[in-house]
């Protein structure tokens, strides 16, 4: 009952706080992860490596390479997310792509699930997270399937 | 046959070294570790920015030539009418600006500076920012400079404008979160999907951009890299872009005027 009423004042909360941070899905980072997924919908690989690709969504391969051999020229600013869900648990996936400056303050790579705290975002992304929440979860089950070197 | 045909090629390319570049060749590209975008290039690119006959930047020389001569305004004259040979006049002159101008309390770069000249001593009308005439005078002012060593000058009352520009180039912004040292500092080289990022130096502008089809200017590149961070641009000439470009000028230090420049 308690827990009940802690998420409908959480809830109300987001509700005052405008459209923009009902957009940014509530997250609790425990020993630098995410443990619990953002929404109760479990995440679509296949789903995950159409957004990955996706330039309208800030596409992973502008740093990254990645094991999608159809797409050319992967940016080589990041590591490569070949294995990558060898190296760590889709928790920590899920921080590495919510905030990974709670990690690393002083990353390259961008917070893909954050919508406040950003300085002069164009008018048509303001307040919009790079992903959804579902689409997050999405893509950690995409990189957490991308088990092998 | 053959004899006349080498005198015909010795001619094109005294004509391509003197008439086109100036008669110093740039001293090099890369200076105390600090490596103009030029590197950055490919073979191809580097080729054609090289060649005076097929560097696209020429013709906003050419064309730039033609307004510097071109009598306007109510006072009936041009800036050849004062600066004369722009040869000598304008030697070096790309390569210290931005400057801070005690009249307007302010920094101006190359092209307010002409657009100045203009309203004040011509009683003409400013041209537009990145109109085809403020580029290509902007460019044949510059071209003047080709070879010629950046060196701004940053103490004194530029200082405060300066330091405005270095926390600008610091900041990260857009919905990206990324400051302008994150790609030109960090991974200069690296490739950025399908560009290899450059250390962001601003000795070649105007530059003629492969992506655009056309010439650009110092602060249109600024407005393309802000609004490629999904950041909102600032307008072009604005105060926040003249403290950036005169902290990127200084970045630069040292390396030669390369305009007009050709990038991807």
């Amino acid at each position: 009952m308690d827990k009940r009423l802690a998420i409908v004042a959480a809830l109300a909360a987001l509700l005052a706080a405008g459209p923009a941070l009902a957009q940014i899905a509530a997250y609790e980072i425990v020993e630098g992860a995410i443990p619990q997924p953002l929404t109760d919908s479990p995440g679509n690989p296949a789903r995950g490596r159409q957004i990955v690709r996706d330039l309208d969504k800030a596409t992973c391969l502008i740093c990254h390479p990645m094991p999608i051999p159809e797409e050319p020229n992967h940016g080589q600013i990041g590591p490569s997310l070949t294995g990558v869900g060898a190296r760590y648990t889709p928790g920590e996936l899920r921080l590495r792509l919510v905030d990974p400056k709670a990690l690393n303050p002083d990353t390259v790579m961008p917070s893909y699930h954050r919508g406040e705290d950003l300085y002069r975002v164009l008018d048509r992304f303001e307040n919009k997270p790079i992903y959804s929440a579902q689409e997050v979860e999405d893509v950690v089950a995409y990189l957490a399937s991308l088990d092998r070197q | 046959m053959s004899g006349s045909r080498i005198a015909v090629i010795a001619a094109a390319g005294a004509f391509s070294a003197a008439a086109a570049f100036g008669a110093d060749e740039i001293a090099s590209y890369e200076v105390e570790g600090r490596r103009s975008g030029f590197l950055y290039m490919t073979e191809e690119t580097r080729a054609l920015q090289e060649d005076a006959f097929l560097n696209p930047g020429m013709f906003a020389v050419e064309e730039g030539e033609a307004l510097w001569n071109l009598v306007e305004g109510d006072e009936g004259e041009s800036c050849a009418s004062c600066h004369e040979d722009a040869a000598e006049t304008m030697r070096g002159v790309a390569a210290r600006y931005p400057v801070f101008d005690e009249k307007r309390g302010g920094l101006v770069n190359l092209e307010l500076r002409i657009n100045e000249m203009r309203t004040s001593y011509m009683g003409a009308e400013p041209y537009p920012y990145e109109s085809d005439e403020l580029l290509a005078l902007t460019t044949y002012v510059a071209n003047q400079s080709r070879g010629v060593p950046m060196a701004v000058e940053i103490d004194g009352p530029a200082a405060p404008f300066f330091e405005q520009g270095r926390t600008f180039y610091e900041t990260r912004r857009g919905q990206l979160d990324l400051a302008c040292g994150h790609c030109h500092d960090r991974h200069p080289g690296d490739m950025l999907r399908g560009d290899v990022l450059s250390e962001g130096h601003v000795n070649g502008f105007p530059i003629f951009r492969m992506l655009w089809s056309s010439m650009g200017s110092r602060h249109r590149m600024f407005e393309w890299c802000n609004t490629s961070l999904r950041a909102e641009p600032y307008p072009l000439g604005s105060e926040e872009y003249l403290a950036l470009e005169l902290y990127v000028a200084w970045r630069g230090r040292g390396l030669p005027i390369e305009t007009p420049a050709v990038r991807r």
